[in-house]
């Protein structure tokens, strides 16, 4: 596997950076078994809503261990705060959670500590092998004990399908098919849209079709953004843009919770997450969605991405790594803990038999659907493995600004040129950084 | 509030430049300048009123309402709306409001009591490098704040002051721009003559200060302790830098954190909206209430003296 030394490939840029400052690790000395006496306390630094209440449940179980929650904005901005703290030598919090996609940036950091030493044997086993891989990045170190996952899936609007007489798409040809039916019935509405600000959605699709946007062989990293794969799928985004069969606004947006609201958008290539997206932004639609896997290049041979996902992680900033490493061991593991995170925390937990018995039920939008968790395992089963970089922001920001202008040009030939100018910005922002870069 | 008072005598001669440009080419012209005016003015009100006013509509509807209904038609959750808020996480969002108060009232207090002293100081003593340390200062009014927070996060941090109040108050305390106004003030409000008197009466600075330059320079204080009360009223970056855990937070980095749930969660728009209705009322308060000192402003004490 080319991603087996990805760790090593990061730590050597990680010890190149860190011997310019001089403060490596020193923070993990202080490993204490935390003392008898005076209780550990260990903050957490998450943006799951009601993770509080999970954590609640082990702050009484474990008085000599109390977490406390410090609720974050969501993503990019928790992941910036935390490599500032790292940078200024404090206030980073013992516990973070990390978005898969952020692993390998937090990582070349060195703002997540390695606890392959406190972690139990057994855990790795709980896990699939694509997450647990995403916290290992392919190397003996641990970075994490996996949380959530986020497998792509198509929710429909069923009285729209029906009122249309559409089929539900199993293939992209049928989905551009059912895009084209859709407009012809009415000029108004729209299939779906191509969003240019979200591009977890993006590789989530390019990740279907076998993209890997970053790879490492030895000290040298690959930057595969141009791939094929990537661009099959940009092509074929952009064909139907063009075309004006799908909508090119970004999702998130007013604009776009009105059109979920009115029906103008008919459906939503979302993940597993996305009841509770719907229930927020479109609650008077209830009952008239449904959901499907999402539709596939081959029908053949499913395959699925995934959209969103994370890990809970110990930094090394901590100076109770054991006791942290309890705690996230716990929380992603146990099954009373993955009972609550799937319940109150609404996550879809990444232990796979954990998660088999805490989902036994629909979500309250989807009541209609008791096969709703069955059809995302299959999702999540799908899944191709996908490689994050060190610079996944910097790729992030370069797809919003290519699509975003390809999107708003409505041109078919754009669409695989914002593909290269991706692969431009994320190679050269990595050879400014220092590392050995091939692309 | 600009308009009604700039507007209310439009047929009346206007200002000198108007009347010297149009009386002379015939007597329609001088009505018709009024009434271009008088519009351009009610854009400008239309364009600071609108977004408030959308707030007020907005924060009366329903999460399902909020995209569905037209935009300016009201509905009737508003109370609803705010026990949502107030429910939120058992009230955070008033501790948000609590905190924001304490740094904006604290914070601008202290700014101004610093402020009061250093411009006093820069515009009644001669001292080795006094044009150095006032050059520097108007330097200081020309970086933005936002371009400091990081910096200051790094020195905190040597501290391990980041993630408690101080981390917000203390760079909150020094405005360059309040000792700037404030040495101004100060040079046209407080007499030589009187500083004078009062050291032949034996008082010590501390006491003059105190005594007599305060009361003096007190309409000039309350316009820095006003645009600094708003300027940390409104303050994101510092404190969306430095602080960490959510019970710390101002209103403005708590509101931002609702609306950032990640792309998993529905960002909650409704609770946002209410918030952020209710966060400009203390505001627009305290302006009402000091609404006179502001007018009295700079020139009262130039005119006394």
């Amino acid at each position: 596997m080319r991603s087996k030394t990805a760790a090593k490939a990061l730590a050597t840029v990680a010890a190149a950076m860190l011997l310019a400052t001089g403060c490596s690790g020193s923070s993990t000395e202080a490993s204490g078994s935390g003392g008898s006496d005076e209780p550990v306390k260990l903050t957490y630094w998450t943006w799951t809503p009601n993770m509080d209440q999970v954590v609640a449940k082990w702050n009484e179980q474990n008085p000599d261990v109390q977490v406390t929650v410090n609720k974050q904005d969501g993503g990019d901005a928790a992941v910036t705060k935390l490599l500032t703290a790292i940078k200024a030598g404090s206030g980073a919090p013992d516990i973070m959670q990390a978005e898969y996609q952020a692993v390998p940036t937090l990582v070349a950091a060195d703002a997540l500590a390695d606890i392959s030493e406190e972690l139990d044997g057994d855990v790795a086993d709980k896990f699939p092998e694509s997450a647990w891989e995403a916290v290992t990045l392919g190397s003996d170190a641990v970075y994490g004990v996996p949380q959530d996952s986020g497998p792509m899936m198509f929710f429909y609007r069923a009285d729209l399908f029906e009122q249309y007489g559409i089929e539900v798409p199993t293939t992209w040809d049928e989905y551009a098919e059912a895009a084209r039916k859709i407009k012809a019935a009415d000029p108004s509405k729209f299939l779906g849209t191509f969003s240019a600000a979200d591009p977890g959605w993006f590789t989530g699709l390019s990740q279907q079709v076998g993209a890997s946007w970053w790879g490492v062989d030895g000290d040298t990293w690959q930057v595969d953004v141009d791939s094929e794969a990537t661009k099959k799928v940009a092509s074929y985004w952009g064909g139907l843009v063009e075309e004006g069969v799908i909508d090119n606004t970004p999702m998130y947006t007013p604009e776009w919770n009105a059109a979920l609201n009115d029906g103008t958008q008919v459906a939503w290539l979302g993940a597993v997450w996305g009841p509770g997206v719907l229930e927020g932004n479109a609650e008077s639609t209830k009952g008239k969605w449904k959901v499907a896997p999402l539709p596939n290049w081959d029908a053949a041979t499913p395959a699925n991405g995934n959209w969103g996902g994370s890990a809970t992680s110990v930094t090394s900033q901590s100076k109770h790594p054991e006791a942290a490493t309890e705690f996230i061991t716990w929380l992603n593991t146990d099954p009373e803990a993955v009972k609550l995170l799937a319940g109150t925390a609404n996550v879809y937990p990444a232990a796979t038999d954990a998660r088999a018995n805490a989902l036994t039920e629909p979500p309250a939008f989807f009541a209609d659907q008791p096969d709703f968790y069955d059809i995302a395992a299959e999702a999540a089963e799908a899944a191709n493995p996908f490689t994050y970089g060190p610079n996944v922001n910097v790729a992030y920001s370069a797809y919003k600004d290519a699509f975003g202008k390809a999107a708003e040009a409505k041109s078919a030939a754009e669409f695989p040129k914002a593909v290269e100018a991706v692969q431009e910005t994320t190679v050269e922002d990595m050879q400014n950084s220092g590392f050995n870069v091939e692309g | 509030m600009t308009t009604t008072s700039i507007t209310a005598p439009p047929p009346a001669p206007v200002d000198g430049v108007s009347r010297a440009t149009h009386r002379d080419s015939s007597p329609g012209k001088p009505r018709r300048s009024n009434a271009a005016v008088t519009i351009l003015l009610l854009l400008g009100a239309a364009y600071c009123l609108l977004p408030v006013l959308w707030v007020l509509i907005a924060s009366t509807k329903s999460a399902a309402e909020l995209f569905s209904t037209f935009t300016f038609a009201p509905s009737t959750h508003l109370f609803q709306n705010v026990a949502d808020l107030s429910a939120y996480r058992d009230g955070l969002y008033w501790r948000w409001m609590l905190n924001t108060a304490l740094y904006a009232g604290v914070g601008a207090l202290l700014s101004t009591l610093v402020s009061a002293m250093a411009g006093f100081a820069l515009a009644k003593y001669t001292f080795p490098g006094k044009s150095a340390v006032f050059n520097m200062l108007l330097a200081g009014v020309l970086v933005p704040g936002v371009i400091l927070a990081i910096p200051q996060y790094l020195l905190l941090a040597k501290l391990d002051m980041t993630n408690t109040y101080w981390a917000v108050l203390l760079p909150s305390i020094i405005s360059p721009y309040g000792i700037y106004l404030s040495r101004i003030f100060a040079a046209a409000a407080v007499p030589d003559d009187v500083l004078e008197a009062a050291r032949v009466d034996g008082a010590r600075d501390g006491r003059i200060f105190a005594r007599i330059v305060l009361p003096m320079m007190q309409a000039g204080l309350v316009t820095i302790f006003l645009f600094q009360f708003v300027a940390i009223w409104n303050n994101f970056m510092l404190p969306y830098i430095m602080l960490g855990d959510d019970r710390l937070f101002p209103v403005t980095v708590g509101l931002h954190g609702l609306l950032n749930q990640g792309a998993s969660q529905p960002a909650m728009y409704t609770t946002v909206v209410t918030g952020a209705l209710l966060s400009i009322l203390p505001l627009v308060a305290l302006f009402l209430c000091l609404q006179r000192y502001w007018q009295v402003d700079l020139a009262a004490g130039a005119v006394k003296s």
